[in-house]
């Protein structure tokens, strides 16, 4: 799959109310298909179809053990759709919060410091 | 703008700028943005660590600097200084190592507004189809119809309401 249609995949999956309730629950841990269908009140048959929706957008995989086939929840592709503009803000608003705390702190109280204790002062 | 508000905008095809505020004046942030010592202990958002930073302050001078994200994976960018005003401008190239957008120019503009300073960025991408590739062939259109969707999708209030509504 290109970015593009990973991404298309990945919104296709998320427009559905029940997959995103089924993603809720494997948020909190994994489940096999009959814990995912119980709470819904759903047969098995159509929570397993929603989950090979979820997992063909690479949302949700399948754990190995033979007998309870348990799902849990994939995150990146969700990662991905927040786009590139939105790590590089995450990053310098991040990076900038530590760096008023840095200037804050240096403005702090006049006693000496190691050094360059007089360039603070303007 | 307010101190701590975070203003990004893409006003043509190959640029991308961003505006903040400190509470602090111009020479202040001028340095913490080109001292090493002070550089390493902001740059970076919670979790990463600045492992390294050089910087030959003069123009044609290197400067590197080496960060460390919460998994473990290392960024390393580099380039070289363009233009030095201290303290209110320099211009720098940039490259990031592993990744093949080539070369950018960031300017950094300090403006003095009565003892605070506004710190304005401007990245300038080599053409709009790199800085088009990383806004990743419209992934931010789609992340911008379906933010408020992802943003409460993990959330307890969205999986209680879903299970009432599907019940």
């Amino acid at each position: 799959m290109t970015p593009a249609e990973q991404l298309d995949a990945t919104f296709g999956a998320l427009a559905d109310g029940t997959r995103r309730a089924i993603l809720a629950r494997l948020a909190q841990g994994e489940a096999s298909v009959t814990e995912l269908a119980e709470p819904f009140g759903m047969t098995r048959a159509a929570v397993s179809k929603h989950l090979m929706v979820l997992e063909r957008a690479g949302l949700v995989s399948t754990a190995r053990d033979a007998q309870r086939r348990p799902r849990s929840l994939h995150a990146a592709p969700l990662n991905d759709a927040t786009t590139w503009l939105n790590q590089y803000r995450a990053f310098w608003e991040g990076s900038y919060a530590r760096l008023d705390a840095l200037l804050e702190d240096q403005k702090g109280a006049p006693r000496p410091r190691r050094k360059r204790a007089r360039k603070v002062a303007r | 703008m307010t101190p701590s508000e975070f203003q990004l905008e893409t006003p043509s095809d190959d640029v991308i700028v961003h505006r903040r505020v400190f509470a602090a004046p111009p020479a202040s942030v001028f340095d913490a943005l080109t001292k090493p010592h002070l550089l390493r202990r902001w740059y970076g958002p919670p979790g990463w660590t600045c492992t390294a930073c050089t910087m030959d302050l003069r123009v044609g001078g290197s400067w590197r600097i080496v960060t460390r994200k919460p998994d473990g994976q290392e960024i390393i960018q580099s380039g070289e200084f363009l233009e030095v005003a201290a303290p209110l401008r320099f211009v720098k190239t940039e490259r990031w190592a592993d990744w093949d957008v080539g070369e950018i120019v960031v300017t950094t503009e300090l403006v003095d507004q009565n003892g605070v300073t506004l710190l304005i960025v401007t990245t300038r991408f080599p053409s709009k189809d790199v800085r088009d590739r990383l806004l990743a062939s419209g992934a931010a259109q789609h992340a911008r119809d379906h933010y408020a969707k992802l943003a409460t999708l993990l959330s307890g209030d969205e999986l209680d309401r879903l299970e009432k509504q599907v019940k």
